[in-house]
């Protein structure tokens, strides 16, 4: 339970964070904007148990010091990065829902754009998006309990094996770059059609 | 009242000064190269059809619309050029949109205290005290802790123009605030202005509503195609147009009853 509070905040803030910088329009911000949408395309697309198996396998077989080892703390930041991805959407989705006009009205009012979005844009978009953003808490609940409880702690024996007789991860990023494969399309049609929807309101 | 000055229109400083600006969206010209100056205690008219760039123009006033060419001043100094801080220039002038665009998920008072608050830094107290006062004025005391879905749409605009008011504003942008009411209502935003306007605000009001012209301006512009094809005192403009094109127009509202 503890670990799922962690990771849930940690997940609202990031996913915030992310669909911020997603949705900012100035030019400046490009590379971070890129950045911020490869890190949605690629968490997205992988499946939160091979997400999982790579990070609590793949960062104690890095044997590099200063890396967390605790089968528990890395399984809180797998499902961190994955659920911060799915809940950025989320929140650009309610962010795109403000109608400029509320912006324009932030603005005019004398606010900064950061200001305008801090207290004008998030607070309009939150409130909207809560049902869906419940939905992720659920799964997340569930995705928490999963790991903790059977998942990591024999994974990790596994995962020691493994790297003992083998070193070999290959199969696993494999698989991975297969998902990727067909989600990242997918979502840039996505944003596609969706802009597409836009221009024609 | 602190009345209007003295001296005549034209011997006093200009504050919103605009020259020859154009704009442009994709390819439709909106702003054909506008020249306009408005001076302290001055209320000027936008009149014209839709489309004809009125709120284009006042958005490029308070900086929400990137201007195409030309410059636009402020108390004599240039606010369109890159190295100008827009949030600067838009705290100096309060703007009302047509739709209200009030923060529905904010209460009356935190509407009206926003932008003292968060972007002029005064102390939350003052500046709900003074909020207050403003609501009060307005006619929408005891309303302060109501949501905007609460209120009338008159009572909305007003609460919009207490929000304008707040940051003292240099001169006040009013962008058709009338358009979006029940005819009803709009004689008590229309008294609004009116008052402000005895006070000396400074105000350029885009509209389609003739008696805003006739009994707050002090000048009417016709905008007609991106340009402002007739400009004169209300009583010259609205009574005998010399443009074809403006007694058109006035033709039109007359028909529909508007004038």
């Amino acid at each position: 339970m503890k670990l799922f509070l962690i990771v849930e905040v940690i997940v609202l803030v990031l996913g915030l964070l992310v669909a911020v910088v997603r949705t900012s329009k100035v030019p400046a911000l490009f590379p971070i904007r890129m950045l911020a949408a490869v890190y949605c395309d690629f968490f997205r697309g992988i499946p939160v148990i091979l997400l999982v198996y790579l990070v609590g396998f793949g960062v104690p077989a890095l044997n590099l010091s200063g890396l967390p080892t605790d089968p528990l703390v890395l399984a809180g930041i797998a499902l961190s990065l994955a659920y911060s991805s799915y809940v950025a959407e989320v929140y650009r989705a309610g962010i795109a829902s403000i109608h400029p006009s509320q912006t324009d009205a932030g603005l005019a009012t004398g606010l900064t754009r950061i200001q305008t979005l801090r207290f004008v844009v998030i607070p309009q978009a939150v409130r909207r998006v809560r049902p869906p953003l419940l939905n992720d808490f659920i799964s997340l609940q569930k995705d928490v309990a999963l790991v903790s409880v059977l998942g990591i702690a024999e994974a990790f024996q596994t995962a020691q094996i493994i790297t003992l007789s083998t070193f070999n991860y290959t199969p696993l990023i494999a698989a991975a770059l297969l998902y990727l494969a067909v989600t990242f399309p997918m979502a840039r049609i996505l944003d596609h059609i969706t802009a597409r929807e836009q221009i024609n309101s | 009242m602190t009345g209007a000055a003295t001296a005549a229109p034209s011997t006093r400083n200009a504050v919103i000064e605009i020259q020859d600006v154009t704009k442009s969206f994709g390819e439709r010209q909106v702003l054909g190269g506008i020249d306009l100056t408005l001076r302290e205690h001055e209320a000027i008219a936008l009149i014209g059809a839709s489309g004809s760039g009125k709120s284009t123009l006042l958005r490029c006033i308070d900086l929400l619309v990137e201007i195409d060419d030309g410059d636009i001043f402020l108390d004599g100094e240039v606010i369109t050029d890159p190295s100008v801080n827009p949030v600067e220039v838009r705290r100096r002038l309060g703007f009302v949109f047509q739709a209200f665009n009030l923060f529905p998920h904010m209460t009356v008072i935190d509407n009206v205290t926003l932008g003292a608050v968060r972007a002029h830094g005064e102390g939350r107290k003052q500046s709900r005290e003074r909020g207050r006062e403003v609501l009060e004025r307005f006619g929408l005391g005891g309303r302060e802790n109501d949501r905007p879905d609460q209120l009338s749409g008159g009572q909305q605009q007003r609460v919009a123009l207490c929000r304008a008011l707040a940051g003292k504003p240099r001169a006040l942008l009013l962008d058709e605030v009338t358009s979006a009411l029940d005819p009803e209502l709009v004689g008590d935003v229309l008294d609004a202005v009116r008052d402000l306007k005895e006070e000396g605000m400074t105000m350029i009001i885009a509209t389609h509503e003739m008696s805003f012209a006739r009994e707050v301006a002090d000048e009417v512009a016709f905008l007609h195609e991106g340009r402002i094809i007739e400009q004169g005192s209300p009583e010259k403009i609205l009574a005998e147009p010399e443009r074809p094109e403006t007694q058109k127009f006035l033709r039109r509202l007359l028909a529909a009853g508007r004038v």
